[in-house]
């Protein structure tokens, strides 16, 4: 965690020396930023808080850990195709979700697919690119996920 | 959108009641809620401040207009390289993509404008930004890695095929 604190500070300090306005500029662009994603942020945390309890941990780390790798990543590759949600939610999501014992792979392959493979979009970019492109894309996006669930699970040695 | 908010106020607020209420009287399961929300909220506080700030960085300094000057002029992998480029500097998520990329229709190739979409979900810089943040860099690369150089093949390959059968991307409406 901390060579994010010496990332932010020395990208702060650099951007500083370069240019001061720009800097400010990119704080006050920050804190809106901020202010604006709140609203959003508590609701998650209060609802993650609420789930999380009426779910105990071993049961999540029971599906969605080291015993079920199979189930826990078409689970979560299912789970990240048909919900939508901003990266902003769905990182600190896993990060929870890390804690509690879910693996690498299977956060893996939920945030892929959420990012890449949107069945909920679909009506969206039926009309822009057609169906056949449309279904095509998606499937191999979901494919790219899955390679990229299972290498995750091969560096962090929790498969082989 | 006044009266969802009041909703969502009403909510939050009968939230903190019930978690607070439950301290008061020692209501086991409302304590631990509490105890579920104090601790993420306080592994949120200390990521938080950083990816902000690193995005708010980004967007000062990004400059949008040279890499849109690039896209669609080139051919080959360079093509493909402009278009990760513009990808990872997009804001917002697929929805935004496609009336952006469906615009490009005309400068760009189909196999380019693929990898665009990709992209523009697997490295945008703000989100990678919080990915890094609370996964890991390590999680981070391992994904970049793998996804890149294989939405590029794919992309290509899916492009190609669809333009040997005469597949056009439709007008904007």
């Amino acid at each position: 965690m901390y060579y994010l604190y010496i990332a932010t500070g020395f990208a702060l300090l650099l951007s500083f020396v370069v240019n001061r306005e720009k800097t400010l500029k990119a704080v006050t662009v920050a804190m809106r930023r901020f202010v604006t994603i709140l609203p959003a942020f508590v609701g998650m945390l209060i609802c993650v808080s609420i789930v999380l309890f009426l779910i105990p941990d071993k049961l999540i780390s029971n599906y969605l850990g080291k015993n079920n790798i199979f189930i826990g990543v078409l689970f979560a590759s299912f789970f990240g195709s048909i919900t939508l949600m901003p990266g902003f939610i769905a990182f600190p999501l896993c990060g929870i979700l890390l804690k509690k014992g879910v693996l690498y792979m299977v956060l893996s392959a939920f945030s892929t697919t959420l990012m890449m493979v949107g069945v909920l979009t679909y009506p969206i970019e039926k009309d822009y690119f057609g169906v056949q492109l449309t279904i095509l894309r998606n499937i191999m996006s979901l494919f790219i996920a899955l390679v990229v669930a299972l290498m995750t699970g091969i560096f962090f040695h929790e498969i082989f | 959108m006044k009266r969802n908010d009041s909703i969502k106020i009403a909510g939050v607020s009968g939230y903190l009641l019930f978690v607070i209420l439950s301290f008061v009287c020692g209501f086991n399961p409302g304590k631990e809620i509490g105890h579920n929300l104090v601790s993420f909220s306080i592994d949120m506080l200390k990521l938080l401040p950083c990816a902000f700030i690193l995005i708010g960085l980004f967007e000062v300094w990004a400059k949008r207009e040279t890499v849109e000057r690039h896209f669609g002029e080139e051919s080959g992998i360079r093509g493909h390289i402009w278009a990760l480029l513009l990808g990872g500097i997009t804001v917002g998520g697929l929805y935004v993509a496609f009336p952006v990329a469906s615009s490009y229709r005309k400068g760009a190739k189909l196999s380019v404008i693929l990898t665009y979409i990709g992209a523009s979900g697997i490295c945008r810089v703000p989100m990678a930004t919080f990915e890094v943040s609370f996964m890991g860099i390590k999680f981070t690369m391992i994904r970049l890695l793998v996804s890149l150089p294989l939405l590029i093949v794919s992309s290509i390959a899916l492009g190609d095929y669809l333009v040997k059968r005469n597949y056009m991307i439709r007008a904007e409406k």
